[in-house]
């Protein structure tokens, strides 16, 4: 068999006339369209079912449209003039509100906490990071529900533990401000972890020298974190923050599990922790199926996010008015 | 200047205690799987598993009620086949945004950053609408194709490709012949194999946790995702609280045995990812 193939004819070069024309005239069309193709399968599928569905929300919501109706008459604004007089739905922004405040802000402080803590020279680093990153990768729906029984009245175990100390039983699921700080708890035990890790990462690439000049002249650890770490950590935290306002104004999934029983997609018989999401949910799907309402809904959580998210930017540009070294910020702008 | 590094007794103390409170409700979940209903009425609540997870796992499979299983089964199939098509999309698109000039190149790549930044889940009744034209309503498609591609995914591949795929391999490959779709197969996607595994496994996880979308459109209780049957369970079966958190830890495991095996890799991904962005 060697012999064989040894025995074969060497190769002849392909006849370059008459071939080469063609082949270049593919690698040209390669060139220039190939990029286009490759990225051609994320904005027609993004397209078809991220973007047109968002706008088209907005033209769902001028329709009296419902899941029966054969024909949705065009309504013009009525929807909304019907939503801002509705009660329910400024109890759920008042909740969503609520929830979004009591849960960013100790999440934050307590990720920046523990990112400071983690930026150490540590033992078992990787170990201490994978365990305050474990709540993050778990099944939100599950954790929910082990919440939900943690919060218990009678036999939950953070009553239980309430008791020990003195206090009396707190009904977290049918005392408004109750349910929103259990389900808050449950936000930031999911959330803390995650963000403590970004922060580590924009930590990691201060550079050290920064620190030790500083000591040099005298700052103590407090005064190095508030003076150097935070203002250089601007970026990430506004990043964070934008970040938190899109997740926590909607949230969804936490309230809904932390009720069972009848009709949990209200958030407890008097709606103590109904979201603006649930209640989106409520109108446009079972049990009422107005798409046209629900849509409304949406439109304005939407402008509700984008004012959140504008306002939050607008406070943190503010952050850190102890200005950072002047070397500090030129470090910032190359990275 | 170590000094201002070293962690004192009280950073381990503080970070021991993050580290109990993150796990401990996992752990929790797997005390009351594994006993009686009885657990739930008693005060201190038991904080050591019991011998009656068996029990509690057949209690559930037999639950007819529940389609636990067929949950677990849709769930498999649609993470899987969503996390193969998010991560080919992404380093597909990824490599031409990081290596391949073309006219309009950086807006394209603006929009993408932008679409990150969008609640594309309030387009859910619009999307509900479509599916019912489809007649995609109750199926697994409704739930695959619209998270087929991710701007996240692509952002990630762009970053990664910029470094990791050098330009004179590229061109060498160009003067050895090679049109574009082999390079991308040839050159690029073996550089790009380490983001693509972080990617695949941040994608599985999420997928296989979606709650609000499956829960618009799948309505049909006997054709749910794992976590859809989750909530079957938690609304109906409230008073058998054993297996309920049997459902809870059995949907668990799955990504515990991911982190376990890749949490190192996972974490490297987030933390790259943040300086990055």
């Amino acid at each position: 068999m060697t012999v064989q193939l040894d025995a074969r004819p060497p190769v002849a070069p392909a006849p370059r006339t008459g071939r080469r024309p063609p082949a270049m005239r593919f690698s040209r069309l390669d060139t220039k369209y190939s990029p286009y193709l490759f990225v051609a399968p994320f904005f027609v599928l993004f397209g078809v079912f991220g973007a047109y569905p968002l706008i088209y929300t907005f033209w769902v919501s001028l329709h009296d449209w419902d899941l029966l109706g054969s024909n949705h008459p065009f309504v013009g604004l009525e929807n909304y003039s019907r939503l801002l007089a509705d009660a329910d739905f400024w109890h759920a922004v008042v909740n969503t509100l609520g929830i979004f405040v009591i849960s960013t802000i100790p999440q934050l402080l307590a990720a920046l906490w523990l990112a400071n803590l983690l930026n150490r020279q540590l033992r078992a680093r990787t170990t201490f990071r994978m365990a305050v990153l474990i709540p993050n990768i778990t099944s939100t729906a599950a954790v929910a529900i082990v919440f939900g029984v943690l919060f218990g009245r009678e036999f939950g175990m953070v009553n239980w533990l309430l008791d020990l100390v003195g206090i009396d039983a707190i009904a977290w699921k049918s005392n408004r401000f109750a349910s929103w700080v259990a389900i808050s708890t449950m936000v930031d035990w999911r959330w803390t972890g995650y963000n403590a890790l970004i922060f580590l990462a924009a930590m990691q690439a201060i550079p050290r020298d920064l620190y030790e000049s500083a000591a040099i002249d005298g700052a103590g650890r407090a005064r190095q974190f508030w003076s150097i770490t935070v203002p250089l950590l601007k970026p990430t935290i506004i990043f964070t923050v934008i970040i938190s306002t899109i997740g926590g104004l909607q949230l969804f999934t936490e309230p809904r599990l932390f009720h069972s029983g009848t009709n949990p997609i209200r958030g407890g018989t008097l709606r103590e922790s109904q979201t603006v999401t649930m209640y989106m949910f409520e109108n446009a799907f079972a049990p009422h199926y107005n798409f046209g309402y629900g849509s409304a809904v949406a439109w304005l959580l939407f402008a509700l996010i984008a004012v959140v998210a504008a306002i939050n930017v607008l406070l943190l540009r503010r952050l850190g008015g102890a200005k950072p070294p002047k070397d500090a910020k030129s470090k910032e702008g190359a990275r | 200047m170590t000094r201002l590094w070293a962690a004192s007794r009280l950073t381990y103390a503080a970070l021991i205690a993050a580290g109990v409170l993150s796990i401990f409700p996992i752990y929790w979940m797997f005390v009351v799987a594994s006993r009686s209903n009885d657990a739930m009425g008693q005060l201190p609540p038991p904080v050591t598993p019991g011998g009656n997870f068996g029990a509690n796992v057949s209690r559930l499979l037999n639950n007819t009620d529940a389609y636990f299983v067929a949950g677990l089964v849709n769930s498999a199939i649609v993470a899987t086949t969503v996390t193969v098509s998010v991560v080919f999309f992404s380093t597909l698109a990824g490599f031409a945004f990081a290596k391949l000039r073309f006219r309009g190149r950086n807006a394209l790549l603006m929009v993408i950053i932008a679409t990150m930044m969008v609640p594309t889940q309030l387009g859910v009744i619009p999307l509900y609408l479509l599916m019912t034209k489809l007649n995609w309503n109750d199926r697994l498609p409704a739930v695959i194709v619209p998270a087929l591609v991710t701007g996240f995914g692509v952002f990630m591949m762009r970053q990664y490709a910029g470094q990791a795929v050098s330009n004179e391999l590229i061109e060498a490959a160009r003067v050895d012949g090679c049109n574009t779709v082999r390079i991308y197969w040839n050159v690029v996607l073996p550089a790009l194999r380490p983001a693509a595994a972080v990617l695949g496994l941040l994608t599985f996880m999420t997928t296989w946790n979606d709650f609000l979308w499956p829960y618009a459109v799948l309505n049909d209780p006997e054709n749910p995702t794992v976590q859809l049957a989750l909530r079957t369970l938690s609304d109906g079966y409230y008073t058998d609280m054993s297996q309920v958190f049997t459902g809870t830890a059995i949907a668990t495991l799955p990504l515990l045995l991911v982190f376990v095996l890749f949490g190192r890799q996972i974490i490297g991904g987030i933390m790259e990812g943040a300086i990055k962005a």
